[in-house]
């Protein structure tokens, strides 16, 4: 008999990958992650492109000459031994003897010749330098003023004494972060991967209610060899997704593009982590694409299942955010609970494959969560068989939304 | 012991919970189906024949689907015991099985012949052979032209006609049809008459819900009436109509006379004919009397009515019957609000 399941599941399966793939509309499921990057890619030139023309700001100088142009000096000599942004220095004016300089004003008006970006005047001496900027200028760059007016107006050139590096590979409390780095990243790849796919699968029964063949398979297969065969399908399809999105990124990492910030190698090594991401992405889908389908299930529209699809995102959210908030909380009952709760032990799994190398767990969690896709699968299933096989009204409705008796049993 | 209203007429004695009968593709005593405490089946009893043309008939909202759907396990009786080939639960069997629901469905982008394998493979024939036996099925029936068309691009009566090549496409030992004839043009409806009598001539069990009582008439050995969830009447075709009495149409010469005393109290004149039913003396006192009575017989004629009589005579019976339950269970009204 449970042959029989497993071969009616298959059937299905195959139809619905099948009725994907080789539609027309899965080459834009295929192209759809590529918008936003494509677009962020956009944003992301553009905006820098205006960063660098509005948010680099200069220092005018406006000192007797020979002032003016020992600090410009200085400034090039110490700019490169300091860390942080320096900003450029630019003699704005060359003052003689008793002449003043109002830099208020200079500040106040717009296009300054030679210095479009002025942000800042020093005027005054090397010895008592003046400056004048807003309030959170003057306290960015008080300290970087005073240190370059003390090298322009020391006597000959300074000596600083070169300082031997040793540099470690690591610390205990930095591989602590860089694990906690790997896990997150991993956690946001698989909340990414799983939001991105899981919510298709709620409104994977109602092309069955539209067609009207859900009572020809309800008459044929057991339900839940239905429910198996739908999500193992959207699962495949899901991996294909993944599969032609990583071929894509490794081709273009290849071919030279940038690749991304590399992470600390996770505590199970990167091998078998991206074996355990395997895994629990899939133990994730199954979780809430079972769920999804036992919710989606009960909907009988597109519109149903649109109005569904909004809460079912907060939901995917309040997981992720559980899973992420229990990272930050080691050894609390968070944590534990985060491992434990069904839908969230995936993500908190994976974070745990990243910092700790005990593989024991996983195996364990594996099964838990495999139990519970079965036990939801079979609840969702007997669910849908109660409340939607059937002639009569929905159970707990209003009685204004009753159909007539008679129409209720055909 | 129950024993239904007209059971006599069936010649069956109908008990809870019976020994199962090897003979019997299917045995359903006691049906119960409520939804929402609306009770849609009440206590239906069903016994098919192996190899038998069987009809459920009923009006509108009677409860065919509902049994049927009982019968195939789609959904699960909340009391009540049924058999089908053999087993208590129909879905073991289920790949012995072909249905035909009432609300047609196949997956628009289908082929033809994919639909048909796609239903097979439901049944557990492999994809290949169900391909090959679709496409055999398509030429078979004149739709070979159509066996790589997407389903969408068919007319609806052929998208008909290919499910229903699909309900029998893994050779079931029972199909279960429900409204089979609705929605196909008179060409095939005969067209499925014969396809349900070749059906029945190979050994297969056929049952079907039907609300057109002329194809039962035509095609049934046995049939059961359900009316408000209820069946008043199981049993043989012919058993139906000796329900009712043999109705009299009378032509006489005379227009009046000691002769029309001779007629019974339902009799009423529509143009030139009196029509009564029958009494149950017989036909020789009352050609007796109308000659005693100078009614000077023009012509006289007794039909025995047909299973459309018997089925408004039963069924409405029966909706009365429930009409009256409903009244007396019924709360008193607390007036509008």
């Amino acid at each position: 008999m449970l042959r029989h399941h497993f071969a009616a599941a298959w059937v299905v399966a195959r139809r619905d990958f099948c009725a994907v793939i080789f539609s027309k509309t899965f080459i834009f499921f295929l192209i759809g992650p590529l918008f936003p990057v494509f677009i962020g890619a956009m944003a992301g030139a553009i905006g820098a492109q205006v960063s660098r023309d509005l948010d680099t700001p200069v220092i005018g100088i406006a000192m007797p000459a020979q002032d003016g142009d020992k600090l410009v000096a200085a400034r090039a000599g110490l700019a490169p031994k300091m860390a942080g942004f320096v900003p450029e220095y630019t003699v704005l004016a060359r003052l003689e003897p008793g002449e003043r300089f109002d830099a208020r004003s200079v500040l106040a008006s717009k296009g300054v010749k030679g210095a479009p970006q002025l942000a800042a005047v020093v005027t005054g001496t090397l010895e008592k330098p003046v400056l004048t900027a807003t309030s959170e200028r003057v306290d960015q760059w008080r300290g970087q003023v005073a240190l370059i007016a003390a090298e322009a107006g020391s006597a000959g050139p300074r000596t600083y004494p070169d300082v031997t590096a040793d540099k470690i590979a690591t610390s205990a409390a930095k591989q602590h972060v860089d694990l906690a780095v790997t896990a997150q990243a991993g956690q946001v790849l698989l909340f990414l991967l799983t939001m991105l796919l899981a919510g298709m699968v709620l409104s994977n029964l109602v092309e069955e209610k539209a067609n009207k063949i859900i009572e020809v398979l309800a008459a044929s297969i057991p339900m839940d060899a239905l429910f198996l065969g739908k999500l193992f399908a959207m699962l495949a399809v899901s991996l294909v997704g993944i599969a032609v999105w990583g071929s894509v990124y490794g081709a273009l990492v290849m071919f030279g593009m940038k690749s991304i910030p590399l992470l600390a190698t996770p505590a199970v090594g990167w091998s078998m982590f991206l074996l355990l991401g395997f895994l629990y992405f899939a133990m994730a889908y199954l979780l809430l694409g079972s769920l999804f389908l036992s919710i989606g299930g009960m909907a009988t529209t597109v519109r149903e299942v649109q109005t569904l699809s909004m809460p079912v995102t907060m939901m995917q959210l309040m997981v992720f955010f559980f899973a992420s908030y229990a990272l930050a909380r080691p050894g609390t009952w968070i944590e534990t609970a985060s491992l434990v709760f069904p839908v969230s032990s995936p993500f908190a799994m994976l974070a745990q494959a990243a910092q700790s190398p005990v593989l024991w767990p996983h195996l364990v969690a594996l099964v838990w969560q495999a139990v519970w896709v079965a036990v939801i699968l079979r609840t969702g299933a007997q669910l849908f068989r109660r409340t939607v096989m059937k002639s009569g009204p929905a159970r707990g409705r209003r009685s204004w939304f009753r159909r007539p008796a008679v129409a209720a049993a055909r | 012991m129950k024993i239904e209203p007209f059971a006599q007429f069936a010649g069956t004695h109908q008990l809870e919970n019976p020994p199962s009968s090897p003979e019997l593709a299917i045995e359903a005593r006691g049906l119960v189906k409520r939804f929402d405490g609306f009770i849609a089946v009440d206590g239906v009893d069903i016994s098919v024949p192996r190899g038998a043309i069987y009809g459920i008939l009923g009006p509108n909202g009677a409860g065919k689907t509902t049994t049927l759907r009982m019968l195939l396990g789609i959904i699960d009786p909340d009391s009540g015991y049924r058999r089908v080939l053999g087993t208590e639960r129909p879905t073991e069997v289920a790949r012995r099985i072909g249905y035909l629901p009432e609300e047609r469905g196949l997956y628009p982008a289908m082929k033809a012949t994919e639909a048909i394998a796609f239903l097979a493979a439901l049944r557990g024939v492999p994809l290949k052979e169900g391909r090959r036996r679709g496409r055999e099925l398509l030429e078979q029936h004149g739709l070979g032209y159509a066996a790589d068309r997407q389903i969408r691009q068919l007319s609806k009566g052929m998208a008909q006609q290919v499910q229903l090549l699909g309900t029998l496409v893994h050779e079931p030992d029972l199909v279960v049809f429900d409204e089979p004839f609705s929605g196909l043009d008179a060409l095939n409806q005969g067209k499925l008459e014969r396809m349900i009598r070749s059906l029945a001539e190979r050994g297969t069990t056929v049952i079907f819900s039907t609300h057109v009582i002329a194809h039962a008439e035509r095609l049934c050995d046995q049939i059961a009436i359900i009316a408000g969830g209820k069946v008043p009447f199981a049993g043989p075709v012919d058993a139906a109509r000796d329900r009712l009495r043999p109705q009299v149409r009378l032509e006489t010469r005379a227009q009046d006379g000691l002769w029309r005393a001779a007629l019974p109290a339902d009799a009423r004149h529509e143009g030139r004919f009196w029509y009564f039913t029958l009494p149950e003396s017989g036909v020789e006192p009352l050609l007796r009397a109308l000659i005693e009575g100078d009614a000077g017989i023009l012509s006289l004629s007794i039909e025995r009515p047909g299973l459309h009589d018997a089925f408004v005579a039963i069924a409405g019976e029966a909706a009365a019957r429930a009409l009256e339950e409903s009244a007396e269970q019924a709360p008193e009204p607390k007036g509008r609000r």
